[in-house]
C-alpha cells in the first residue's frame, strides 16, 4: 500500500462539513424533524459533526444517530469469520422524520443498500437522504448521494481512505495504492 | 478481546480462551439493542436452519435458543427425543448425520450424558452449540450470567462470586466457574459436604458448606436450583431441611452486601433454595437473566454460523 495523493487536508474537510450543513438546512428548509444517522465507524463521527455545524448555524440541536450495517451485510455468507458486530444506537424514533444517512465514502453503493434495509426495520422515516463526503464511483447499485463532499474518479486498484481527528488523530483525505 | 471467533462449535467455557469469552460478550451486547426495537429481526442468519435436538426436558433454554434464531432470521426446528426416532433406537450420531443430510448449518444439543455435545460435533459438519451435556457443561447458562453480573457491576476481574447448591451435579456450576475464573473473578462454591464433588478446588475456587462464609463478602451470589429429580440414591437433604440451613432468605441476607446480586438459573424452587421474597426483591436479576440468554445466544448462533463458512468438514472419526 502506497499513498499516491491527498486529495483534502484538515481545513478543506471542515469547509466541506460547513458547505454540507448548510446544504442539509436548504434543502430541508430548517431543521423541522431533522435527524442524522451515521454508519459505523468514521460516518458516525461525521454525523456528529454536520450535527455540531448545523448547531452553529441554526442555533437547533438535531438528534444524531449511530447505526451499524454488520447484520445487513449482503456479503456474510462469503467472507471467512464473522465481522467484529458493534451496537446500534438510535435513541429516537425514525418514524415520520427526514432522515440524513451520513458515510464517508460512496463506492459500490452496497453499504447503504444495508443500510437503508436496516433503517425501515426500525420505523417509517418520511425520507432518507444521504450525505458522504467522497464520493468515487464505480457503482454497482442504483444510489445516489443528496450531498457530496467531493467527487473523485479512482480506478477500482485504489483505496480512498478518509481519516478524521477521532479515530486516526488528524483529518485529511487521501488516495492509496493497493499492491 | 478475541477479533474473529474461528470454532465451529461452542462445547463449553473450559476450552475457551478468556478472549474468546469477551468477543462473545461484546457480540452479545451489540445484539441486546435488536431485541428492544419495534421489528426485533434481522437478516444475519437468513437462508440457515437451526436444529434444536433435545434429549433433555427443557423450556426456557430451548425457547430461547429458538427466538435467538428467529431473531436472526434462521429458520428454527424442534425435535424433542419423547416424539422422535430416539424412542426407536436411533443412536445420537445416526440422529446427528440424519439431521446433517437435511442440510441443517447449526445443531443446538441437549443430552444428559456428559461429552455428548462433543462427540456429536466431531462426527458433523455442521456447527453444534452445547445446550447443557449431563453434569459437564451448559456454555450459555454461563455466559449469560457472567454477560448480566458485567452488565450489572461494569466489570468481572476482581468480583467476589459465590455459587450455591448442587455443585456436584451442575453443569451450570462448572461453566461459571470456568468462565469467571478465567475473566478473573473469586469464586466460591457452597453446599452441603455430600453436594460438593471431590477435587472441585482443583478449578481455584474456594470451597465452603458454610452460608454465611459463602455470602459474607461476595457481590454476587448464583443459587443453583436444588435437583431432586437426580437424587437417585437419596442422598441430597430434606427440602425444609435444605432451606433451613442454605435457603436464600431476608434474615440471613441481612449479614451480606446491601447490593448483593441474586442470580438463578431457573427454573426457581420457590422455598427450598430461595425465598419468594428475595426472588421477587430489588437485589434479584433472575428475570433480566432469562432477557440477556437471547442476546448471548444470538451471539452464539452468529458466531459459530460465520466460522463454518469456509471450513472443510472432515466427518471421518
Amino acid at each position: 500500500m502506497k499513498e499516491k495523493a491527498k486529495l483534502l487536508d484538515k481545513d478543506a474537510v471542515n469547509r466541506i462539513f460547513m458547505r454540507i450543513a448548510h446544504e442539509i438546512l436548504e434543502k430541508n428548509k430548517g431543521t423541522q424533524s431533522l435527524c442524522l444517522v451515521g454508519i459505523r465507524n468514521r460516518g458516525a463521527y461525521m454525523a456528529k459533526r454536520l450535527s455540531n455545524s448545523i448547531e452553529a448555524i441554526d442555533k437547533a440541536i438535531v438528534p444524531v444517530g449511530i447505526l451499524d450495517i454488520t447484520l445487513y451485510r449482503d456479503d456474510l455468507t462469503l467472507i471467512a469469520q464473522q465481522p467484529l458486530v458493534h451496537k446500534t444506537e438510535i435513541g429516537f424514533d425514525i418514524t415520520d422524520k427526514n432522515i440524513v444517512l451520513v458515510d464517508d465514502v460512496l463506492y459500490t453503493g452496497r453499504t447503504v443498500r444495508a443500510a437503508l434495509d436496516a433503517l425501515v426495520d426500525l420505523g417509517r422515516p418520511k425520507s432518507i437522504q444521504l450525505a458522504v463526503l467522497i464520493d468515487r464511483g464505480h457503482r454497482e447499485l442504483p444510489i445516489r448521494a443528496d450531498y457530496v463532499g467531493k467527487n473523485v474518479p479512482t480506478s477500482q486498484k485504489e483505496t480512498v481512505e478518509v481519516r478524521l481527528t477521532e479515530v486516526d488523530g488528524s483529518d485529511e483525505v487521501v488516495i492509496v495504492e493497493k499492491d | 478481546m478475541a477479533q474473529v471467533w474461528t470454532r465451529k462449535d461452542l462445547l463449553g467455557l473450559d476450552d475457551l480462551s478468556k478472549e474468546e469469552i469477551e468477543l462473545i460478550l461484546a457480540t452479545a451486547e451489540s445484539f441486546k439493542e435488536v431485541s428492544t426495537r419495534e421489528i426485533k429481526k434481522v437478516p444475519a442468519l437468513r437462508g440457515k436452519t437451526v436444529v434444536n435436538l433435545f434429549y433433555e426436558p427443557s423450556t426456557r433454554t430451548r425457547v430461547s435458543f429458538e427466538i435467538a434464531a428467529k431473531r436472526l432470521s434462521a429458520d428454527v426446528i424442534n425435535i424433542a427425543s419423547e416424539t422422535s426416532s430416539v424412542r426407536k433406537g436411533e443412536t445420537l450420531i445416526d440422529t446427528g448425520r440424519n439431521i446433517e443430510a437435511l442440510k441443517v448449518d447449526i445443531i443446538v444439543v441437549r443430552h444428559n450424558y456428559s461429552g455428548a455435545a462433543a462427540m456429536l460435533a466431531r462426527h458433523v459438519g455442521a456447527s453444534v452449540i452445547n445446550a447443557g451435556d449431563g453434569w459437564h457443561e451448559h456454555p450459555t447458562q454461563a455466559l449469560l450470567d457472567i454477560f448480566t453480573l458485567k452488565e450489572k457491576l461494569g466489570r468481572i476481574s476482581g468480583l467476589n462470586v459465590s455459587i450455591l447448591g448442587d455443585i456436584a451435579h451442575s453443569r451450570v456450576a462448572r461453566s461459571n466457574i470456568w468462565g469467571l475464573t478465567k475473566l478473573g473473578a473469586n469464586v466460591t462454591v457452597c453446599a452441603p459436604k455430600m453436594l460438593i464433588p471431590p477435587g472441585i478446588e482443583e478449578m481455584h475456587v474456594k470451597v465452603t458448606s458454610d452460608i454465611d462464609e459463602a455470602l459474607g463478602n461476595a457481590d454476587a451470589v448464583n443459587v443453583l436450583r436444588m435437583q431432586f429429580e437426580r437424587d437417585e440414591e437419596n442422598a441430597f437433604p430434606k427440602q425444609l431441611e435444605y432451606f433451613k440451613k442454605f435457603g436464600i432468605t431476608k434474615e440471613r441476607l441481612e449479614k451480606a452486601k446491601k447490593d448483593i446480586i441474586i442470580m438463578h438459573p431457573g427454573p426457581l424452587n420457590r422455598g427450598i433454595e430461595i425465598s419468594s421474597e428475595i426472588a421477587d426483591g430489588a437485589n434479584s436479576v433472575i428475570l433480566e437473566q432469562v432477557t440477556n440468554g437471547i442476546a448471548v445466544r444470538m451471539a452464539a448462533l452468529f458466531l459459530v454460523a460465520g466460522a463454518n463458512e469456509n471450513i472443510t468438514h472432515d466427518n471421518t472419526d
